[in-house]
């Protein structure tokens, strides 16, 4: 076994032009790391996808990232309103963004479909009222 | 297609990265919701959006793209500037409309890509 590296960030959710600041600090530790582009990239999309969402859904978070040798994972934890429906969330285009999101480029509903795209696995746990905590894994 | 003829093609102001004007893009991509953006890989990709904000770059960023054309000649925020300089993104500003400025570039041979399978 190789020796597992952990990153951990507070996503601030009170700060739209700051989201995705922790994706891209995980995309410059991980070209640091030697990983391959593609696998970078497939990192990089979903953790900022999900980044966004803690920000403009559920009023910030944590994200925990670890490295080992054969795999990423990414977990997203945040305190937020919760999601009701996991499987219509899922579906591309549901959205529940208001218009002020939309017109910040944001609500396409695109964004948990991607991350499943990207990721090898993805589980979403959530309790209303509660939170969300998302995992995802990309295999390297 | 390189950078520069992008520039010219679109008859674009150079924001900043004009030592990147040399670089090639592949494919293009046209959208004001960065979420569907990020739904198509694209390799060293150019983006056309009208959309001003500092996750145009970002979203720019985490795709590896190497332009971003704002088009109806927005102007970038200062925190776009910056980050666009942090990660080599050529940022470019044309008068031209969304539909118009996909349309040259279209038709000048820069094609769209596929959606991820
Ligand atoms: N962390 C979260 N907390 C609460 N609700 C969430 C969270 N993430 C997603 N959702 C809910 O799931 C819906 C779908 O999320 P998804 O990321 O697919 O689309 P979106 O964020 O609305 O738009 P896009 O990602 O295309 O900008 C959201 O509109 C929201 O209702
Ligand atoms: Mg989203």
């Amino acid at each position: 076994m190789s020796d597992l590296l952990t990153f951990h960030f507070d996503v601030d959710g009170d700060d739209f032009t700051s989201a995705g600041q922790a994706s891209v600090q995980i995309k410059k530790n991980l070209r640091q790391l030697g990983i391959s582009p593609d696998t970078i990239r497939r990192v990089s999309i979903a953790m900022y996808e999900g980044e966004i969402n803690m920000v403009i859904h559920a009023g910030g978070g944590e994200a925990d990232v670890s490295v080992s040798e054969d795999q990423v994972i990414i977990v997203l934890k945040d305190q937020g309103p919760g999601i009701p429906n996991i499987e219509q969330a899922m579906q591309e285009g549901f959205s529940t963004a208001p218009d002020a999101i939309r017109s910040l480029g944001f609500g396409a509903g695109m964004g948990l479909p991607n991350m499943k795209r990207y990721t090898d696995f993805m589980n979403i746990e959530s309790e209303v009222g509660k939170g969300t905590t998302i995992t995802m894994k990309v295999n390297i | 297609m390189k950078i520069s003829m992008i520039k010219e093609l679109l008859e674009a102001d150079i924001v900043c990265g004009e030592e990147n004007l040399g670089n090639h893009v592949y494919s293009a991509c046209g959208s004001d919701m960065m979420s569907d953006v990020l739904a198509f890989v694209k390799d060293q990709a150019v983006l056309l959006t009208g959309l001003v904000n500092s996750q145009v770059i970002r979203t720019a960023e985490m795709m590896d793209m190497v332009c971003v054309v704002l088009v109806r000649s927005k102007l970038p925020t200062p925190e776009m500037i910056e980050l666009a300089k942090e990660s080599g993104i050529v940022l470019l500003s044309s008068k031209k409309r969304m539909y118009d400025a996909c349309g040259i570039l279209y038709t000048n041979g820069l094609v769209g890509n596929k959606l991820r399978s």
